[in-house]
């Protein structure tokens, strides 16, 4: 069974489009990096994934279902800055929000077995020695570790990642890559970002998204298909090694 | 003050209100600093005061017809933002001056001498009776309820919507029951410090309580032992001042504020420096 299978997606908002006529398969154990402008509908197809934007045609299903059951399947990672961070909460209590059940639960507390489950989550993101911290205290390559830890809380079958590299600095980038590399021998991961140099040796396959889907296939990037995407030159991607240094490129719209 | 607290009613009464008003500041204060629904809440005790003026006209309880409008002004702000199309913050702003504006009008077809309504404008703690303190007790026990049976959902919730949301944990029935807590809460406070000074009353004990601790729990006990710090301080001021109770109450809670801010401001600057 494909993970995601999106086909003739359109959503607009409003008058305006959005995404144009997406068609996209995601398939067990696949790392695919979503790569496009600010503004060229990567969140927009974030969104229609998770069912939070109204779809105008074609359809959205998450392991062949496109109900709120298969949508419990997606660990999502949100952008850290679409999250308060000086919210009075300290860091294990956030993983252990990833254990909620669907609905309102009556005096709820969370049992043995779940604390235990975040410590071992915690551990496994290099935070074991942080869980009682606030999050306040936490750097925000720190914090995209704990955002990661609460998603896989949740027993994800896909990992859904919204920019996990954005505003992280280099050492922590390579940290989360090599984590998420790590999490994809068991899971599905997709991941959104706009920053050409943020694609890792760990993603398998890459789409290039700008209203259409431009491209989607291995992580190699011709000049053509980059240039026709972020319509100005931007660094090309060599593969098989974390950080590239690129042709030169000069300032234009693109995002940086 | 003392003496006269074991001699008249009406002081205990006083007493009790502020106690009661205090658990409602901490919860739902708390909320609603955290949230940033400071406006929303403002919008919705002002819109209440349609409320008053309909029951003056009708005849009923005016402080029922506030808790109605300010009941039907939270839910109709709920609905429009969950529909979308327009800013809340536009429906806000109308639904205040709209509250007001039919208040006023409602007041004005009242026949005969129109009724003094400084008391629902700026409170009368001290002309709180034993009927207005069963409701405080109920609305508080109420709120405080639904609070502490989901804390961990409400805590989601607070925290990150969008990921709860996408967990299917019950956000839109959290988000109307809060707006339900807050309508209830208002009208609760009107009693005290009536509809134009509730705001801060909601406002500075959860915000100073913000400013010196870190966790949700202990922020929220702390707005509540704020809430009767400044409602028994300025209960006392007034009474030996002989100046309005619920004025004197904001005062000290805004001044406090003020006082913890500036001094977490200096220990700030010497961490950082």
């Amino acid at each position: 069974m494909n993970v995601i299978e999106v086909s003739g997606l359109d959503v607009y908002y409003g008058s305006v489009q959005a995404l144009k006529d997406i068609n996209l398969v995601v398939r067990e154990r696949d790392f695919l990096a979503i790569m496009g402008p600010n503004g060229g509908g990567k969140s927009t197809l974030l969104k229609a994934i998770l069912g939070l934007v109204p779809v105008d045609s074609g359809e959205v299903k998450i392991f062949g279902g496109s109900g709120r059951k298969s949508r419990r399947l997606i660990g999502y990672v949100p952008q850290f800055s679409s999250v308060d961070r000086n919210f009075p909460i300290s860091v294990i209590e956030v993983v252990l929000l990833g254990a909620l059940k669907p609905g309102l639960s009556f005096f709820h507390k969370f049992n043995r077995s779940e604390k235990l489950r975040a410590v071992d989550l915690l551990n496994k993101v290099g935070l074991g020695d942080l869980k009682d911290r606030n999050i306040s205290q936490l750097s925000g390559g720190e914090f995209q570790k704990l955002l990661i830890a609460r998603a896989l809380m949740t027993e994800p079958k896909l990992l859904l990642l919204d920019e996990p590299t954005a505003s992280v600095d280099m050492s922590s980038s390579q940290d989360i890559y090599s984590l998420l590399g790590e999490l994809n021998k068991e899971i599905t991961i997709v991941m959104v970002t706009h920053n050409v140099m943020a694609i890792s040796s760990n993603v398998k396959e890459l789409a290039c998204l700008n209203l259409g889907l431009v491209y989607h296939g291995d992580p190699e990037l011709s000049e053509e298909v980059v240039n026709g995407l972020f319509g100005c030159p931007v660094e090309l991607v060599a593969h098989g090694v974390p950080h590239r240094v690129l042709k030169e490129h000069q300032e234009g719209n693109h995002v940086s | 003050m003392l003496v006269d607290l074991f001699k008249y009613q009406f002081l205990q009464n006083a007493v009790m209100a502020g106690l009661l008003a205090s658990v409602l500041a901490g919860v739902i204060g708390f909320i609603i600093v955290e949230k940033k629904m400071i406006m929303m809440s403002g919008g919705i005790a002002h819109a209440s005061y349609g409320g008053v003026g309909l029951g003056y006209l009708l005849g009923i309880e005016p402080i029922y017809g506030a808790l109605g409008f300010s009941l039907v002004s939270a839910l109709s702000v709920g609905l429009i933002k969950r529909k979308g199309g327009t800013d809340s913050d536009i429906v806000i702003g109308l639904f205040w001056s709209l509250g007001m504006a039919l208040g006023i009008v409602f007041i004005s077809l009242v026949p005969g001498y129109p009724p003094n309504l400084s008391s629902y404008l700026f409170g009368n703690i001290l002309a709180v009776t034993q009927a207005d303190l069963l409701m405080m007790v109920v609305v508080a026990v109420v709120v405080s309820l639904i609070f502490l049976a989901f804390f961990n959902n409400w805590k989601a919730y607070l925290f990150d919507e969008e990921f709860s949301g996408i967990r299917g944990s019950g956000v839109i029935l959290l988000e109307f029951l809060l707006l339900v807590m807050v309508a209830l809460t208002v009208v609760a406070l009107i009693r005290i410090v009536g509809i134009i000074l509730a705001l801060a009353i909601l406002i500075a004990p959860a915000a100073s309580a913000k400013l010196i601790f870190r966790r949700m729990g202990m922020r929220v006990v702390m707005s509540m032992v704020f809430g009767v710090v400044f409602m028994l301080g300025g209960l006392s001021l007034a009474y030996s001042f002989n100046t309005a109770a619920g004025a004197m109450i904001v005062l000290v809670a805004v001044v406090f504020y003020i006082v913890v801010y500036v001094a977490t401001s200096f220990k700030l600057k010497r961490r950082v420096g």
